[in-house]
């Protein structure tokens, strides 16, 4: 193991992290969002909505996120709309992540007991009123071992970024093997930045779900 | 006794998928009329209960409460439900929240009253079922009786003018039975309007100043005199119905 050459890629590896993190967390924080308004649509049978957050669902879940890219970095385009890559990596795991997400959570909703819907109507509470206090916030709490996989997930396949030359973690990694063939180093660097990013995520999630199971409510 | 009518049934029929649950029934309940309505499992004495909070919609027929009309999913159905307080037999406490939360949730989400108001009343509902202690517990760390307690004064809060109970101690231990039944028995003697479905024929007994009893779907059997009915039911099914009660 070369250890000076690893020395003088380290601040390589800190710049790719920086910009594979805030790719990643902003997407994530897209993809909760997209997930949630996904969720609350199936949640109220919107009637036509409905239709087209299915279909978005299966879309997004069924293709890989690297031909999603590919679709929106040199597809739009086409149609007129210039994007950068960043905002290509954004929009792409915000999409990939929304179906999933929405998925987690409306599993989340539908594991709370119909008869707290029931009991809240019959107090007289809107089904707005029901959702926002009764129901939503125990889907939240039921969603966060999904939603603490779907965000690891989503930081993991930040690393197809490369293929639209994104200077992400597995962009400066390739690069620098086709430049100096160390490849052992190269690669020991890669997999050191990726335990970086994703270890504290893993260890939080664990937390905050003992900690959820603890406070949880059930009986 | 006030003679105003509170709610009225006109020919109800409900079904679920071509199974009849309610055929053609008519009920008329008078203020501060305690009725309870008894029956074999699947009678539909429960979905009878949730057709008139219009938590089921109903075939055909017609559900006055008030003077207005009940049906689920019409516009004004959240300010009726506000009137007509429902306990259910079990799990209806929202368990994110306290037991002082649970109670003025509603009271002051959906009627918009002030929060130190609305808790007083809580405290003093609680103080009254023996419960001020568990103000902040959470419903898992209280016993089945009590949460059936809370689930009560929860219903009270809104100062309903009709209480529905769902079989409420069917899902408890025996010995929780008891202190339910005599928080219900005590608000029947202060006047409350009540519809109780319930199992427990004694209780049944001595609470009710009319006695239903359901089979099929239908009315077989109406009583204003609970110890008659239980004594000398009239009617072969009813008779073959409390015959299951006994063990001598």
């Amino acid at each position: 193991m070369d250890w000076t050459a690893i020395k003088e890629y380290l601040p390589l590896y800190r710049e790719a992290l920086l910009l594979t993190m805030k790719i990643g967390w902003i997407g994530i924080l897209l993809a909760f969002l997209l997930g949630l308004l996904c969720a609350a649509i199936l949640h109220f049978h919107t009637p036509i909505l409905r239709g087209i957050v299915k279909i978005y669902i299966e879309l997004f879940r069924n293709t890989p996120l690297l031909v999603q890219l590919f679709f929106i970095y040199f597809g739009l385009p086409k149609i007129g709309v210039r994007i950068t890559a960043q905002t290509c990596g954004i929009l792409g795991l915000g999409l990939l992540g929304g179906a999933y997400m929405a998925e987690t959570f409306r599993s989340g909703l539908e594991s709370v007991e119909k008869i707290q819907t029931e009991s809240a109507l019959s107090l007289g509470m809107s089904p707005l009123q029901t959702f926002r206090y009764v129901i939503q916030p125990q889907a939240v709490a039921l969603s966060v071992p999904g939603f603490m996989a779907n965000v690891i997930f989503l930081l993991k396949e930040t690393s197809v970024f490369s293929a639209i030359s994104l200077m992400d973690l597995m962009f400066t990694a390739k690069d620098l093997i086709g430049l100096y063939y160390k490849t052992t180093e190269c690669l020991f660097l890669l997999v050191i930045f990726y335990l970086i990013m994703l270890l504290p995520v893993s260890l939080l999630g664990s937390v905050v779900e003992r900690r959820m199971r603890h406070a949880g409510f059930g009986d | 006794m006030d003679e105003k009518e509170l709610l009225r049934l006109e020919h109800l029929h409900k079904e679920f998928g071509g199974n009849v649950v309610l055929k053609d029934f008519d009920l008329s309940v008078k203020k501060g009329e305690v009725i309870v309505i008894i029956g074999p499992s699947g009678c539909g004495k429960s979905t009878l209960l949730r057709c008139i909070n219009g938590l089921e919609a109903v075939q055909s027929g017609k559900i006055t409460f008030e003077g207005a009309p009940v049906e689920k999913n019409s516009k004004n159905i959240s300010q009726i439900r506000q009137k007509i307080g429902m306990v259910f037999q079990s799990y209806d406490l929202f368990p994110h929240k306290t037991v002082l939360q649970n109670i003025i949730l509603a009271p002051c989400k959906v009627q918009k009253r002030k929060k130190e108001e609305v808790e007083q009343e809580a405290l003093q509902l609680l103080e009254r079922v023996g419960l001020n202690d568990k103000k902040d517990a959470f419903p898992r760390e209280l016993s089945g009786g009590q949460k059936q307690r809370v689930a009560i004064v929860r219903a009270l809060c809104m100062h309903p003018d009709i209480l529905l109970f769902d079989e409420v101690t069917a899902a408890l231990d025996p010995e929780m039975v008891r202190e339910v039944l005599d928080t219900m028995l005590e608000l029947a003697k202060q006047g409350s309007t009540m519809l109780i479905v319930t199992h427990e024929m004694s209780f049944a007994r001595a609470v009710a100043d009319r006695i239903l009893f359901l089979d099929g779907g239908e009315l077989v059997e109406e009583s204003n005199s609970p110890k008659d009915f239980f004594d000398h039911p009239k009617t072969e099914r009813a008779q073959k119905f409390l015959q299951t009660f006994e063990y001598e």
